[in-house]
Order: C-alpha cells, then structure tokens, then sequence
C-alpha cells in the first residue's frame, strides 16, 4: 500500500472508504436521509413532500422593513454520529426538543468549499465559495450578505453585526469588493479581543486568548475596523468592570459571545445578527470528551439565543433565526484522517451538514431532504429581506423565500 | 524544476541510503508528474528513520514504478498529470524540501478545487498498487491491547458503546496483576517472534515496569522534550512574520537533538517520538492524545504484530472563568474525562489495526484498568455477546487469539 499520502495532508482512504465513497453524491445523500429518519423518529416531525414556496410576507404579516434575520453558525463542525445519529442525540437536547418541532430541517446542505473555519464562514457570508488564506487576515473577495443589505435598503452600520470568536474573523464583515467593501460592511465584535483589552493583554490569559484551535499557539494580529473597548460602554451600555465581572461566571468563549450577543440584541437590536459558535473546534486537540462537551454547550447556547429572541420586544414574533454547521469532521471510516478530530479529508462527512431555521415565516416542525449548498443562505437571506445577491453563487431556497 | 531534469547530484542533501535509493531508481522518478513526485520523495528522504515495514513497501513501490513501461505509466498517473500547478509550485526546492512542497501543494489543491480529482487520483493510484504489491501477511496473528480509566474509581456511562458489537464484553474480569499480566503477554510475543519494532507498549503516563524487547514509548519520559518544544513554539511565535504555515514549517523540520533528545542507539525511534511531538495536533498538551495518535501512527508506520496502549489521566482543561482567576496552581488531572477519550481512543485503536493485513485474524482486547470490565474481540469471539462470569485477562486473550 502506498504510504505516502498522509493523514495530515488527506490525500489517501482505505479501501473500504473507497467503495463507499464510490459517488460522494450518493453518500450524502445516505447521510442526508439518515439524518432525516432519525430527527423523524426522535422529534416527532413530518417530512414535506414537496417543495412549498410561499409569500414570506402572507405568512408573517410582517413587513419587509421590520423583519429581524439572527444567523447561528454551529462552529466549528459536528459529526452526525455526535448530533444527529441516534447515539448522539442526548448530546443536543435542546436542538432535539425544542428547536427542531419548531423548525423547518433541511438534513441536506453541502459545503463544496476549502473547510477552514474562517474561509467557510466567509464562504457562508458571502454566497460564494471563498479561497481566501484561512490563517490570514484578509477580507472576503466577494460582497457578504451586510454590505448587500447595508447598500440595497439604505440601512445604517448599527443595523447589522457580527459576534465572532476569534481574532481571525476580524476581517468577516466586509469585503473587499470594488463595488461593496469599506464602510458597508457590519460591525464585527470579537468578545474574547474584548476581554484581552479589558484586562490589558495579562499573559496569564494568554491560554485562554489563543485563537484558533487548529493552531492553538499562533494569534493572528488584528486588522481592519473592529469593535473597540471603549465603544462598549457608549453602544452596548456595559462598563468594563462590568464585563470582566461576569467573564468570571463564565465558562467558555461561546458563552461570552453570547452574553454580548444578548446586550446587543436589548441595546441596539440589529436587523441582521450574524453569530459565529468555536466552542467544539477544541476537537482538533484530540480529547473526545472535550469536543462532546463543546456541542452539548453550543445546543444550550442556541437554546438560549432562541430563548432571547422570543422574549426581547425587538425580536418576538419578527425574527427568523437559522442554525447551520459551517461544515462537519471528517469520518472515522476514512484512513486519512483520525475521525472526530480534524476536518481534513474532504470527505462526504465533512462535506454534508444541515440546517434548521425556525420563528417568523417558516412552518414548523417539516424536513426537507433534498440537496442544498451553504452558498444558497445568502441568496435567501436576500430574498426574506428584500435585498439584491447579484454577486452571490447560490439560489434562494423556495421554502424560505 | 521539472521531474525530467533530475540528476544524482541533486539529491546530495539526502541522508546516505535515502540518496542511494532515489539514484537507483532516477530514470523511474524523472518521468513522474509533478504533482506526484514530491509525495514519494517526502518519504524517501526520511528513509534512513523509517521502520522495516515501511522501507520494503517504498522499495516495492519504486520497483514497481520502474517496471512500467512507459505507457503503463503514463495510465496509472494520467489523474496526477490532469493536475494544474502554479509557477510559484514548479518553481518550489522540492527536491530538498518535498513535505514543505506538499504542505503548499495541499493548500493549493484546495483553493484551485482540485482536491477532489487529486483524492481520484491517489485513490486510484493506491488501488493500483495495493493490487501488485500486496501488504505483507503477518507471521502471527495482531494482537492489540488497551487499558484505559487509569485513576477512575467509578464512572457512570456505559464504556465500550461502539466496540460491542464487534466482540464479547465481559463484566467479570478478575483485575488483579491486570496490567503486569498483559505486559507479561506482550512480551512472551515478543521473544517468540524477535523482529525489530515489531512489538509496542505505549503509555500515556508512566511506563511500567516491562521487557526490553518491547519498543517503549511514553508520555511520561518525554517531558523534557515536550517543555523544550514549548520553549522553541514561545520563541518562534515572538518572531516578526511568522504565521501558523510558517510555525508547522519549523516545527516539521525539528530533530530529535534540536529539542534535548541525546543521541541513542535508536535514532528511528527518537525520530519518530519527535514526529508525533511536532506534527501530532494537541499531543503536546493531552496524553490521551498522545497515546492515540502515537498508536495511530506506529500501527500505520511500523504495522506491528502486539501493540499494548495504556492511557492515563491527561491535564484537565481549565474553564474561562478560571483561566480568568489566575491562577498559578499545577494543572490537575482529570480522569473522568480521559476515560471517554480513552474509550474513543480504544475504537480508534481497533480500526486502525483492522487496517493492517491479516485483520480478520487480529484480536482486540479492552480492559477498564482496576476494574471487571472488558470487551474482547477475535476471531473465535462472538459477536455483540455479554458475559458475567469471572474470568481472568489471560483466559480472555486465549479466547480472542
């Protein structure tokens, strides 16, 4: 057998692999229907037979210029076999329970793109399959979905934000597209950068303010025009001893982003709300049990944000949220890679994940099973909103639009 | 460079019997494409550290290349031919340095979506050669073994989920003198079939007390090397313009006396404990990843006949709100949540050794350190079966073989 195709680099899978992945198509296709029998028999769903478009508007009765768009990405990539699949559903109670009864489930989105976490979120971001440098602070090539909305509905920069995790998505707001780009863009937030000015760059925090769980040691430097310290207490009315204080109950960065993401949403409540997950990346560290109790955190914290929207009078009853992986891990079945732990091998696994959207203009408690890419959130952000996606690859999802 | 312009004198920088080899066989790699050949030379250069099983199969895999005619050749790398380089690729020393060709290769086929013809490619080629070069049927049937839950008094889940139905679990195994009995085993094997590297016990902590004649690798003994590393990543990170590429770079190109290892009598070995230091993610900072990724790759690398896997307690991962508090404490254990890793780990042992000739032979041994818990697996087991009766580790191994 040759060996040097090596796990790191994933150019090689077994044999058994092999036949399987015979047609990568029709292997997603079996993920995809799994993933539907499976959310069929545990949340008691029914599966649409056919595709319904349906005016947004006449279901709703809200008006285009009230409508509220939250964006949950599930970051940083799941497997089935840990959510979805029948011996991973006590890991998402709430996706299970509460989220999914609620919600129309598309069991089939695949992501064609480099599986980096940055680059696919901007690939998210965009409607457009980004090959922009994922351990590089660059900006989108291509116009994201706040500089679309921004332009096309004459909105202003507090009406659309990004809550990321890391240092590099700095630069996730705005692209630098000729035609878009600089000052169309969404404010970006980065609590953790937050967090490090608020307590002066103390190394003893250095562990915590590593950026990126592929390369855990390495913290790109920041670029472009993110959320300052100072601007929190004028916009988000919370004092830096505030916010330290209550980083000290807190466990995780996801849940500091989410902490922002609430004070956000009660002192400025943006239209368009784009809120980037890290937490289960610590996969790429090897420790199972790390990455398991990183989904089971982001469920709840998906949970929570729902909780938030339902209940905050800027967002109840006009806002739809969606919850999508940027994409998956690799599988174990695949030689190349060492399972759960990386998202190297391009495999269907990695390739195909899901998406749920659920509150104002969706019906509850459906699952589609047919194919969509991660490129098609745009054009149907877009399409839910009012505003023009010329520059993106994908097409609107009939059933959202 | 093109492969076609290949001398001998090119490869001066080689170790001795690396360069001897590729002189043999240069008529054969200069008709190689390019986005082919720098693949095979990443692993004859390191061909002077690499174990006994995987110098015959690349001295195979080169015969085989140089048997082709030139037709055949061109039909069993046409996929690699098909591939589209850059200049700034043709243009790369990957002569002397073919794994950092591949590093920039692997992100190139990325961003250009080439990576899935590449994947077509190399599977195709792989199959190819697995065909006329069949792997080497073991003189013995594989034994694997391991022992994880070091530490653990008592646990909730049930362990071995995705293992029993592949074997026999047992929840009255005697535990006294487990361990010192399965080292006793491993080495009986060991002096019955003398090879070198071809009998292991790796330890995710302290190694025991064991034979000679096992290849030894522990988490524990490395500890100088591991804090000399952490000194060269601190160093190198504080240096203008280095970035994650650039890190995994300079740390693929550190040897065993860069970070203290004196020389030994077994420069293989030191080699590949440095590889798996350097190039294994988050084995620097858990031993349960340690313990798998290092047992990956020596079942991978060396194909073992006995592989004995203990894990222990790694460090526990500190939450936000206590990274935040401090605290200068040595980092505690966490053994509850080692065991899950360990039991994923346990899994993943099984595949891997399922991917090595004469699996269907292989047995497959887990034991709860301490405990009456074990699964057994073999060809002579049956399969998803639960037994309660005492029974002693030693009986179990009789049964799997």
């Amino acid at each position: 057998m040759s060996s040097y195709f090596s796990p790191q680099n994933a150019k090689h899978r077994d044999r058994r692999a092999a036949a399987g992945a015979s047609a990568p198509q029709e292997l997603a296709r079996q993920l995809a229907w799994n993933r539907r029998e499976f959310i069929r028999s545990a949340a008691g769903v029914a599966l649409a037979g056919s595709l319904l478009p349906s005016s947004l508007i006449a279901r709703t009765g809200i008006s285009i210029g009230k409508r509220k768009v939250v964006v949950i990405t599930f970051g940083g990539g799941a497997r089935d076999q840990e959510t979805f699949a029948p011996e991973g559903q006590e890991n998402i109670p709430h996706l299970m329970h509460e989220l999914i009864p609620q919600s129309a489930f598309f069991t089939q989105v695949v992501n064609r793109g480099i599986l980096g976490h940055y680059v696919a979120t901007a690939s998210l971001a965009t409607g457009v399959y980004e090959t922009i440098n994922n351990f590089a602070s660059l900006p989108p090539e291509h116009p994201t979905v706040f500089e679309y909305f921004r332009k096309d509905l004459k909105r202003p920069a507090s009406d659309a934000w990004v809550v990321a995790p890391s240092n590099g998505f700095n630069r996730i707001g705005e692209s630098n597209h000729r035609s878009y780009g600089p000052g169309l863009g969404a404010r970006v937030i980065l609590p953790k950068h937050l967090l490090s000015a608020a307590t002066s760059g103390n190394t003893d925090y250095a562990h915590l303010l590593r950026d990126n769980y592929e390369t855990p040691f390495y913290t790109p430097e920041l670029g472009g025009g993110e959320f300052e310290l100072q601007q929190m207490g004028n916009l988000l009315k919370l004092s830096v001893d505030d916010f330290k204080a209550h980083a000290l109950t807190l466990s995780s960065p996801d849940e500091l982003s989410v902490y922002i993401v609430r004070q956000l949403m009660r002192q400025v409540a943006p239209s368009l709300l784009w809120i980037t997950m890290h937490d289960i990346d610590i996969a790429h560290a090897g420790a199972y049990s790390l990455y398991i109790d990183g989904i089971r955190r982001t469920d709840r914290l998906c949970a929570d944000i729902w909780k938030t929207i339902q209940s905050e009078p800027e967002y109840a009853g006009k806002t739809t949220l969606f919850i999508l992986p940027d994409f998956g891990r690799d599988s174990d079945d695949d030689s190349g890679g060492n399972g759960f732990q990386h998202h190297r091998t391009g495999d269907a696994l990695s390739r195909t994940t899901w998406m749920m959207a659920l509150g104002a203009g969706v019906r509850e408690g459906v699952v589609f099973d047919r194919p969509l890419e991660s490129t098609d959130l745009v054009p149907t952000l877009g399409s839910m909103l009012g505003f023009s996606t010329a520059l993106a690859q994908g097409k609107p999802i009939p059933e959202l639009s | 460079m093109h492969p076609s312009d290949l001398k001998p004198e090119h490869f001066n920088g080689y170790p001795p019997e690396a360069k001897k080899l590729v002189t043999d066989y240069l008529s054969s790699l200069q008709r190689l494409p390019l986005s082919f050949l720098p693949s095979l030379l990443r692993e004859v250069i390191e061909y002077d550290f690499k174990f006994p099983a995987e110098r015959r199969a690349l001295q195979k895999e080169l015969a085989n290349l140089h048997s082709l005619s030139p037709d055949q050749a061109r039909d069993w790398l046409q996929g690699f031919a098909e591939i589209h380089l850059s200049s700034q690729l043709e243009h790369f020393d990957w002569i002397n340095a073919p794994a950092q060709f591949v590093e920039q290769l692997s992100s190139y086929l990325w961003t250009t979506h080439q990576l899935d013809a590449f994947r077509t490619a190399a599977l195709a080629y792989a199959d190819r050669l697995r065909a006329v070069t069949p792997p080497e049927k073991p003189p013995i049937p594989r034994l694997g073994i391991t022992v994880i839950g070091q530490g653990v008094a008592a646990h909730d889940e049930p362990l071995f989920r995705r293992l029993r139905a592949h074997g026999a679990y047992f929840s009255g195994v005697k535990p006294e003198n487990g361990l010192e009995l399965l080292l006793t085993t491993v080495a009986a094997r060991a002096n019955a079939h003398s090879e070198p590297y071809a009998h292991w016990y790796i330890d995710g902590g302290q190694a025991a007390a064991h034979n000679p004649a096992l290849t030894c690798v522990s988490y524990h003994a490395l500890e100088p090397v591991r804090a000399a590393l952490s000194a060269k990543i601190r160093a190198e990170i504080e240096r203008p313009g280095m970035g994650p590429e650039n890190l995994r770079t300079v740390l693929a190109q550190l040897r065993p006396a860069d970070l203290g290892l004196a020389k030994s009598s077994d420069p293989v070995l030191d080699r590949f404990q440095v590889k798996m230091l350097t190039e294994g993610s988050g084995t620097q900072i858990f031993s349960t990843t340690f313990a798998q990724w290092t047992a990956r790759e020596a079942l991978r690398r060396a194909q073992p006949l006995t592989m004995l896997v203990r894990f222990a307690p790694r460090q526990r991962q500190k939450p936000m709100n206590e990274m935040l508090s401090a605290s200068h404490e040595v980092a505690e254990l966490d053994p509850l949540g080692s065991l899950i890793d360990a039991d994923m780990g346990a899994y993943y042992n099984w595949l891997n050794l399922q991917r090595l000739s004469g699996a269907e032979q292989s047995s497959f041994l887990v034991w709860f350190e301490g405990h009456n818990e074990a699964i057994a697996i073999g060809p002579s087991l049956p399969r998803g079966t639960v037994s309660n009766s005492a029974t002693g580790l030693e009986q179990l191994l009789t049964w799997a073989s």
